[in-house]
């Protein structure tokens, strides 16, 4: 069952699935977010958006509109440290 | 030869730049956009390289207006700033994402070096590299590990931009590379899918990670600085210090500057044979300069704090905690660089939203940033406000006068959010905003960074703000020495003879000649033109004339009233000028400068576009004149109508 991204809590580890077609998909795409690849919701600004995660070492914000276009699968035994 | 510096945003790639070029960089333009090109000079062995800083991007293909210049001059070899060598940066303590434009520039062929910069954060984390195991990965292209930062490694970069071979490369990483069209979404997303796939292949050869379970430093940091309370609290304070530093602090360069150049005009006006060429030298040009070197130290100072929390990474996390704030409003989280900026001068505002994306949150900005109160309406503002707020205190501690200044500021701030939200309903465009920022590891600001990004700024306002002020000036000036006909040296005559029945000193009389000249000239006919359109505000001719000639810049009006009152001007605290102006009376007996137009005034100038140096500028960056005009348009009603209705209500 995938997920949006926006969606995700905090501390919480996930794979990347598919992102919805739109201009900004290449752009998604190039800054790492590929099929496949872990990510972890690190933190969300005051207002609950934009959010910060963590690609592969370095920390990407996302207004929630960006994360909603990408689908995003539960990591098996992912555990929280947040 | 012709060297490329290429990377993504936050790998040191200005580090690097500044480690190679030292001092020796100039700004420049692309052929055809106004993108800034940024370029430095090194020589080795004899000869002599040119550098050129690219904007930092994570992939050739762009996403802003900045970035677009890569794509541009990369995909054609025949673009005059075609690079016959490329130096790639890459953050190692990242490589994965950083590899991807490296592969990018690797497979146009270009001969090209790797440089891995941040080597010494990279070990913190636990990663290690392979490098001959990654160089053969790319055939033909060179390796370099650096921490430039710190100057380290420059001498091995050096070393290999004189040993490798400027042939073309006859490799790909990617063996279907082809630059894709910037409209062409799917070919850009099969080569991010497969080009990724390849750099993995790769890492999972070269590179080891020890992995370590600690929580970055970064990551604690953001606990408190990203905090819905604390945040806030931390950037309002940030703020605070600025401010104080602008406005207190750059007072004293600054009536420095003031005074260097009055002393000199005046003494030019002395020591120079009398005649018209004297007069336009001590007279146009010389307090021109002026008028634009005085802006220095505030311009100065505001772009070493935010070049200081930019270098620290502070930055990229107040675009985080204000970007939704701003958003509701048209504006962008980046906005709040370029509107910060703007209190300083509009100039260097307009030209910081380039790192704005989406095109309709730009130009906002750019439409707005000229309401925020900038240095230059200060003078003006301190003038009025000594003339007719009284010096009082109210609820027992706050200065009346004080209270009146922060207002004006505040009115300048709300009107430029009010107008952002309201441009937001009226410019449409197809394109969604969005924000995509990374978010930099916290890092110590180096000093030779900042002072670097410091001197460019000024070097950018003093060119750009310095040519439109000085042409203005001469302008000006020559309205205001010329008249139709005779009717000039007439009134002159007859001025002087009655400054002689009037037995006034030589000095007075010589003010009132000027003073009656200047009423008679081109610039004085257009004040009086001026007046039945600026009567219901509260003002006469001669502050009509005012309002023309700071066009050129908003603080002439306070130097072209002097002149129409006749008075000598006697530098910060105008005492001369209140004076005169407090006795100036209208027809019927009542004062010119009361307390309804005098506010009148005061709003009048938070919202008028009086400023032709910023108009030139938004054309530029905007690259028509419909949006300048549009800009001059609604901040000239704003001003009018606010100024109308203050008047109406005070008096």
């Amino acid at each position: 069952m995938s997920k949006a991204l926006s969606s995700i809590k905090p501390g919480q580890l996930v794979t990347v699935c598919c992102i919805q077609d739109s201009e900004l998909k290449p752009k998604l795409m190039e800054m790492g977010l590929i099929a496949g690849k872990e990510v972890r919701v690190l933190f969300r600004a005051p207002f609950g958006d934009p959010i910060a995660i963590d690609v592969h070492g370095y920390v990407l914000s996302l207004r929630l509109d960006e994360a909603g276009l990408i689908q995003v699968n539960e990591s098996i035994g992912s555990e929280v440290f947040a | 030869m012709k060297i490329a510096l290429l990377g993504n945003p936050n790998t040191g790639k200005s580090s690097v730049f500044n480690m190679l070029t030292g001092l020796r960089q100039q700004v420049g333009n692309f052929p055809g956009v106004t993108v800034d090109k940024k370029f430095g000079v090194f020589n080795l062995s004899n000869e002599e390289h040119t550098l050129i800083d690219f904007p930092g991007t994570y992939s050739i293909y762009p996403r802003s207006k900045d970035e677009q210049v890569v794509y541009d001059v990369l995909k054609n070899d025949k673009h005059p700033d075609y690079p016959e060598l490329a130096i790639v940066v890459a953050d190692e303590s990242n490589l994965e994402r950083n590899l991807f434009l490296f592969t990018q520039v690797y497979d146009l062929q270009i001969p090209v070096i790797l440089v891995l910069n941040m080597a010494d954060l990279a070990k913190k984390n636990g990663k290690s590299i392979n490098i001959p195991a990654l160089e053969e990965a790319f055939p033909g292209a060179k390796i370099v590990e650096t921490t430039a930062r710190v100057g380290m490694g420059k001498e091995r970069l050096l070393q290999a931009i004189q040993s490798i071979s400027k042939e073309k490369l006859t490799e790909r990483f990617y063996a279907n590379a082809r630059i894709c069209d910037l409209d062409d979404s799917k070919g850009q997303e099969t080569e991010a899918t497969e080009r990724y796939g390849l750099i993995n292949t790769i890492l999972n050869r070269v590179q080891t990670t020890s992995s370590t379970k600690s929580e970055p430093t970064s990551n604690k940091l953001d606990r408190i600085l990203v905090h819905p309370i604390f945040g806030y609290l931390i950037f309002g304070a940030i703020l605070m210090i600025i401010f104080q530093f602008i406005f207190a602090f750059a007072a004293y360069p600054m009536d420095f500057i003031d005074g260097v150049f009055a002393d000199f005009s005046a003494w030019l006006s002395q020591e120079l044979p009398t005649g018209l060429f004297s007069d336009l030298i001590s007279q146009g040009i010389v307090p021109g300069i002026g008028g634009v070197l005085v802006f220095i130290p505030q311009i100065a100072l505001l772009f070493f704090f935010i070049a200081l929390l930019e270098e620290s990474g502070y930055l990229a996390r107040v675009v985080f905690i204000m970007d939704r704030i701003m958003r509701p409003l048209g504006l962008n989280g980046k906005s709040v660089v370029p509107l910060l900026s703007s209190v300083a001068c509009a100039i260097p505002g307009v030209m910081a939203t380039r790192t704005i994306s989406d095109w309709k949150e730009r130009m906002i900005t750019i439409l707005v940033a000229p309401l925020m109160s900038c240095s230059a309406r200060i003078p003006v503002y301190t003038l009025l406000i000594a003339l007719v707020i009284p010096k009082q205190t109210v609820f027992g501690f706050l200065n009346l006068q004080g209270l009146v200044l922060f207002g004006l500021y505040t009115l300048g701030l709300v009107a430029a959010l009010l107008i952002a939200a309201l441009l937001k309903l009226l410019i449409k465009t197809r394109e969604k905003g969005f924000l995509l920022l990374e978010l930099p590891s916290y890092k110590s600001p180096r000093w030779g960074n900042v002072g670097i990004t410091v001197w460019e700024k000024v070097k950018v306002f003093v060119w750009d703000a310095g040519k439109v002020i000085l042409a203005i000036s001469i302008i000006l000036w020559a309205l205001a020495t010329f008249g139709p006909g005779d009717r000039m040296e007439k009134a002159a005559l007859s001025a002087k003879n009655h400054a002689k029945e009037l037995k006034l000193s030589n000095e007075d009389s010589e003010r009132f000649v000027a003073s009656t000249k200047l009423e008679n000239s081109y610039i004085g006919i257009m004040g009086k033109g001026l007046e039945p359109v600026i009567k219901p505000l509260g003002y006469d001719w001669k502050i009509g004339i005012s309002l023309i000639t700071s066009f050129a810049a908003r603080e002439v009006f306070v130097g072209s009233l002097a002149t129409i009152y006749a008075v000598q001007e006697d530098g910060g605290e105008n005492k001369r000028l209140i004076d005169r102006m407090r006795s100036e009376k209208r027809a019927d007996g009542t004062p010119v400068y009361s307390l309804a137009s005098g506010a009148s005034l005061m709003v009048f100038y938070v919202f008028a576009m009086q400023c032709m140096a910023t108009l030139a500028v938004v054309k530029r960056e905007t690259k028509s004149w419909k949006w300048p005009l549009i800009q001059m348009g609604f901040m000239g009603a704003l001003a009018y109508l606010g100024a109308f209705i203050t008047y109406l209500i005070l008096s």
